[in-house]
């Protein structure tokens, strides 16, 4: 199984950025608090996490219970239950995904950190930007732009070995 | 009013979702323990410093009690605001059906205002079946207690507490003390027990508290707590209705404390480690004493807390259920 690109250099490269970017505003990057965003988001905030020694705990958000679609979709079966593990107020938070699309699931994600405190900034990584915006969200830290077809989509695989694939739309 | 108690084909959708929650009499194990889950998830949600989802904004519940209840009216009002809805409590005692409203015309007026949900508790046993199956098309309906028939979001955040403290129903010695033949809770509890596997479900109760032939409700049955609750991973103690006390059915207070009230003498039987549970309100020294009901054992205050996320976790699965079936229909 081979990966559409190599996401761990990618990574090791946006962890280089991370760091200019938070400190060139003035921030301790230890004092940064790292969102993983399920499931994908999650193992590369993981991956994050390590590289740059940071102390404090990672999250993880569900944002199954903030999705705009609840009226149209239901509830997912597999929610579960988010975990922030450190004080978001007034903190520096970088939140990770694996994939950008509509922005609506970084929309969803915002509104969850919100209701456990008012963050000083969101700084937003994504290892795939596929475009087709359908809200105004722009990741600050991008590994990779692609443009598919209707047909196509894009999976990251993982928690071990981290690989992503071209598949076929359902 | 009668009812079948399966009501999976009122309760559930084509695709086996939620749609109302009446009984959970009917529901498979795997639905039972999706309930669970999801609560579980929802439980985080109580400790953040906004105790809100966005899942029901918009859409409108109504708290339909024709009984008095306190914490199961307040905890399903607080679960419908932490999802965001909106939520009217209706006082039925000053409403329309006084002044000699029929129920399903009321519900009628109260489905033109645009409702999504109505919480029901009733003392005919069969009144929320009734309203799900013929009154409210497109309304989800949640039994918040209805006669001696069923309780079962009781009844879950009951399994959920056993899940919390034990790791797991499966293989569990349950004992249920007390008021049986009255008990809508009691009857909610043996169900959701078997069904998600409990090894053995007692009940422990006088002959003039257990309904005719109780060993039908797949139980085994006891009148002697020693040998009721000897190696118990889990013990209920159920409310005993004062009132019932002038029924005859019981000799006094004192002398039913001393047969089946739960006091640390009588605990010593259970494992060491069995928790004490209580659906409340608890009548202290009649059916369990304060030591036990505020001693390390006992998890009451944990059930009420479970209490607020399995009906975040019902309405919530009962609201996704009416929307696909909705779409099924356009």
């Amino acid at each position: 199984m081979t990966s559409l690109i190599n996401v761990e250099a990618i990574l090791d490269r946006l962890c280089d950025d991370l760091v200019v970017r938070i400190e060139s505003a003035g921030v301790d990057i230890k004092q940064v608090g790292l969102i993983g965003i399920r499931t994908g988001g999650v193992w590369l905030a993981d991956y994050i996490h390590k590289k740059l020694a940071l102390p404090s705990p990672m999250g993880e958000l569900d944002i199954s219970f903030y999705r705009d679609d609840f009226t149209r979709i239901g509830l997912n079966p597999t929610v579960k239950p988010s975990s922030l593990p450190f004080e978001t107020e007034d903190r520096h938070i970088v939140l990770i995904d694996d994939v950008i699309m509509s922005g609506r699931t970084i929309r969803a994600a915002m509104n969850e950190i919100f209701d456990y405190g008012r963050p000083a900034s969101i700084t937003l990584m994504a290892l795939i930007d596929l475009g087709r915006r359908e809200l105004p969200i722009q990741p600050d830290l991008v590994g990779e732009v692609m443009t598919l077809e209707k047909n196509q989509q894009v999976k990251l695989t993982g928690p071990d070995g981290l690989k992503v694939q071209l598949k076929a739309a359902p | 009013m009668s009812y079948p108690l399966h009501a999976d084909e009122i309760q559930l959708n084509q695709n086996g979702q939620l749609r109302h929650f009446l009984t959970v009499e009917g529901l498979s194990k795997a639905l039972l323990e999706e309930i669970l889950d999801t609560a579980d998830s929802f439980i985080e949600v109580g400790a953040r410093s906004i105790k809100k989802v966005p899942l029901l904004r918009g859409k409108t519940v109504i708290n339909l009690f024709f009984e008095p209840s306190t914490r199961t009216r307040t905890t399903f009002e607080l679960a419908a605001q932490r999802l965001s809805a909106d939520v009217l409590n209706l006082n039925i005692s000053t409403s329309a059906t006084s002044k000699g409203e029929s129920l399903s015309d009321m519900l009628q007026n109260l489905e033109a205002m645009a409702s999504d949900m109505f919480v029901v508790r009733h003392a005919q046993s069969g009144a929320p079946h009734f309203i799900a199956k013929s009154v409210c098309p497109g309304v989800a309906i949640i039994n918040a207690g209805d006669g001696r028939h069923a309780h079962p979001t009781q009844a879950m955040l009951d399994m959920l507490t056993i899940r919390q403290h034990k790791g797991r129903v499966e293989g569990m010695v349950v004992a249920i003390v007390g008021d049986i033949l009255h008990s809508r809770v009691a009857r909610s509890q043996i169900r959701a027990l078997l069904t998600l596997g409990a090894a053995e479900v007692r009940v422990i109760a006088p002959q003039t508290l257990l309904p005719f032939e109780p060993e039908a409700l797949g139980v085994s049955v006891f009148h002697n707590m020693q040998a009721g609750l000897r190696d118990a991973d889990v013990v209920i103690m159920l409310r005993l209705q004062k009132e019932r006390m002038e029924g005859a059915l019981l000799p006094s207070e004192s002398e039913y404390f001393k047969l089946y009230g739960l006091d640390d003498q009588k605990l010593a039987y259970a494992k060491p480690d069995a928790i004490v549970m209580h659906p409340g309100p608890i009548n202290r020294g009649v059916e369990i004493a304060s030591e036990v009901a505020d001693g390390p054992q006992s998890v009451i205050l944990n059930q009420v807390t479970n209490g607020i996320a399995i009906r975040m976790a019902v309405m919530s699965m009962a609201m996704s259920g009416q929307i696909a079936s909705a779409q099924n229909r356009s």
